[in-house]
This record gives C-alpha cells, structure tokens and sequence, in this order.
C-alpha cells in the first residue's frame, strides 16, 4: 500500500482539478484511479467507498474523504498552506471562494448546448473582468506583496492562478488590465512545485472536450440538459 | 459601535440562514440590516463593501466578511464548533458540504416554474432519504453518540439539525424511516442556545412564501 493520495475521478479536470493543483503545490505526489464504465462506478457504490455517491474521492491518511471543499482544505491544512491563524484562514476562504465561484462558471461550460457556449463565454469574461479580477488586482495593489495572504505562500495563490490560467483559456489577453495580475501570474508559475505541474507530462488534466464529456454522461447517466447561467 | 456581528442580507433565509443558526447555537448576539429594494444592494456595492459585489456580509472582528462558506468557517472555528483537530475537522466538512448540497436543492424549490415543481419535489425527496439521510442516521447508528464528531456538538450538528426541519417542512412525515435522526433531532432542538432560537420571536427566518419571490428577483436581478 502506497502512502499517496489516490484520486478517483474522470481522466479530466471537473471537480478533481483543485485538488491535484493543491497536491502538485504542496509537493505531494498523488495516484490515480480514472473513471471509463459504468461498472467501475458502480463498483465503487456498492463497495460503500461513496459517502454520498459521487466523485470526487480521494483515498488519504487512512480515510476515503469526498466533498471537494472538505478534501482541499485537510490538505490545505496539513500542508501549511492554510494560512496561521483564523483571521488569515479568514482571508483565504473568501479568495477562495470567489475562485471557485469563478471556475464553477468555466466548468459547466463543456457540457453546455453549442448555441449556448458564446454566451457562456462572454458571460465568464464579463465576471471575471468585471467582479472577480478587479478584486484580487486591489488586494495584491493593497499591501504590495508577492502573495495574496500573510505574505505567504497560500491555498489562494494556488487557487487563483488555476482560475486565471482556466480564463485565459477562453480570452487569451482577458489579463490585459491587469498588471498586478500579470506579474502574480509569473511569480507563482515560478514555484518549482507549480513551474513542474505545468509542464507536459504531468498530471495537470487539459481543457476538457466532447470525449470527457461523453464519460461523465455515461458514467453518471448524466444525461439531461445543463443549462447556462 | 456595538461588538455584535452585523449580517447584511434581504429579510429572509437564503444563504444567510445557516450563519444565523451558527451564531444562535454559539450564544452569539448578532444585529442585521435588511435589503429591500436594489438601491440598498447598490449601496453596498458602490461604497466597497462587498468584496465580490455578493451578499451574504457579515461585519465580524473588524472584517466585513463575505462568501458564506468563509463565514461560517470563521465562526464555528472561534467558537469551537470546528472539531479538535485535522481529522475531526475532515469528518465535519463532508457532512457540511454534503447537507449544503441538499440544501440548496430544499431553497430552490420556491423558485421552481409551476411545471417543474412537482418533478423537482419528487427530486427532493429521493435525494433526502436515499442519498443524505441515510448517511447521518448511519453514522449515528455506527457510534451511539449524542454528536456526529467527536462526541461533541459541533457545527455540523447545528447543519443537519437545520436541514432536517427544513425537510420536514417540504413533507412533514420525511423522518420517518429514520429513528435516530428523529432522537437527534429532539435532542438537539433541547440544547438551550437553539431552543432558544427555535422559539417565535428569535431571529430564525420563516420559509420563502411564493408572494415574496417577485421582491427578492427585483433586488438581485
């Protein structure tokens, strides 16, 4: 038995990608168990491994936790990167939260109709540039230094450049007004445990096309409309 | 400048409620401004109050804290309802998160257009006894204590106690197969702090009627 995290999942980022960031941020290497069949999910059902019958699940520290939220923050926690104390911790679950917000429009977006996608895609640029974006340029203006929390290393760093990397995906200069964001954005890509996820070959999953979404709705029998925001 | 928490929020449960439930189960006072037209969420907005233009708000300990996960991490972490330690607080978080996915699908349902109403009622009440409930009346079978983590109350009983009422006012006998769940619920409504809170007059919010659906849309859209 190996004592490394092992992520069950679909081979695609979805819900699992925040967590293998943190894992990859943190140093710690992780095994991977991707979801094809249906037989595979319902395997996993019966063997009682689903608290709630969904992925992600992540088999850690002798317990097979799920809830995205739960798992990201023990390992945020155990691997210092949760800030300390709770005005910091503070902090951190409010930039964190507006990241997840963030990507939760992004991914939805391969499962949405063709006709609805533009739409979509505005519609995410718009926030971001427009909500999300501004908010983190003022922090980093604010106090003027490298990290968003404590001057530290943080779970928010990490979380906000996978969602400004996500955005820049569908508007390539989406960073254009955004000079503090800019210079965040290759300051944390410099991390040796970052530089080395985003390079080819790592576990870093790509942007997620038809054939991912074809498994997720075969193997969830996920098949109704989804709709966009 | 009182030391109470400030929530700022429209008169009524949305995301604010379980921060509300938090606080009262705490023994916490807390004060609230109310939003009634788009102007006063304008307002907030305008003058940087919110950090991602978004309410709930709550002004804590000098911040003006927003997104409600945040929050209720806060407070349940200073009033020691977060566990005793990493393990504790990775068991509380998945019952968390899971009873906030039921439970969004519970707030939603006043929202419904009358032809899937009765489909997403339907819904409801699947995921509840076959995914959710079984999964705390199981883990209260498992252990025979009083709380579900760490033989102490925490926030996640606070959250499940919360989730179950609200079920219960979706169809009122939806309890029923679950005998522990039933004995937590009674058990945990005695607690003071929330006895309290479940009496008229605390500032618990009533469900969502149809008739205030139009104001809410007016405010946030």
């Amino acid at each position: 038995m190996a004592g490394k995290p092992k992520l069950y999942y679909f081979d695609g980022r979805g819900k699992m990608e925040s967590i293998r960031w943190l894992l990859a941020a943190a140093g710690v290497e992780f095994e991977e168990e991707f979801l094809e069949t249906r037989e595979q999910y319902e395997k996993l059902l019966q063997g009682g491994s689903l608290m709630f019958q969904q992925v992600p699940m992540v088999e850690i520290d002798g317990m097979k936790m799920v809830q995205t939220r739960a798992i990201l923050n023990y390992i945020a926690a155990k691997h210092n990167l949760y800030g300390k104390d709770l005005k910091e911790r503070a902090l951190i679950d409010m930039y964190v939260g507006g990241t997840d917000d963030l990507m939760g429009f992004i991914m939805m977006f391969p499962f949405l109709p063709a006709e609805d996608k533009e739409k979509q895609r505005a519609f995410i640029v718009q926030k971001a540039t427009s909500r999300y974006f501004p908010a983190y340029e003022k922090v980093l203006k604010d106090h003027g230094q490298d990290f968003l929390v404590g001057n530290n290393f943080s779970w928010a760093d990490v979380h906000l450049l996978e969602a400004i990397l996500m955005v820049e995906e569908k508007k390539s200069d989406v960073l254009s007004g955004f000079p503090h964001l800019q210079a965040f954005k290759a300051r944390i890509s410099s991390i040796p445990t970052i530089k080395k996820f985003l390079e080819p070959g790592s576990q870093r999953k790509p942007v997620p096309d038809d054939k991912y979404v074809e498994t997720v709705r075969r193997v969830l029998r996920m098949y109704y409309d989804i709709k966009a925001n | 400048m009182s030391g109470k928490p400030k929530l700022h929020y429209f008169n009524g449960r949305g995301r604010m409620e379980a921060i509300r439930w938090l606080l009262a189960a705490a023994g916490v006072e807390f004060e609230e401004c109310f939003l009634e037209t788009k102007d006063d969420l304008t307002k907030l907005q305008k003058d940087g109050s919110l950090m991602f233009q978004q309410v709930p708000m709550v002004e804590i300990d000098g911040m003006k804290m927003v997104q409600t996960r945040a929050i209720l991490n806060y407070i349940a972490a200073k009033h020691n309802l977060y566990g005793k330690d990493l393990k504790e607080r990775a068991l509380i978080d998945m019952y968390v998160e899971a009873l906030i996915d039921l439970y969004e699908l519970l707030m939603t349902h006043a929202f419904q257009p009358a032809d899937k109403k009765e489909q997403h009622f339907a819904n409801i009440v699947d995921k509840t006894t076959n995914r959710y409930f079984p999964v705390y009346e199981k883990v209260l079978k498992d252990h025979g204590q009083d709380f579900l983590v760490g033989n102490r109350l925490s926030r996640a009983d606070v959250h499940l106690l919360e989730t179950l009422l609200m079920a219960e006012e979706c169809k009122p006998d939806i309890l029923a197969q679950f005998p522990l769940l039933q004995s937590f619920k009674a058990r945990i409504s005695n607690i003071p702090t929330i006895k309290k809170f479940l009496q008229p007059g605390s500032q618990r919010k009533p469900p969502l009627q149809e008739k205030d659906v139009p104001k809410l849309m007016k405010i946030f859209h």
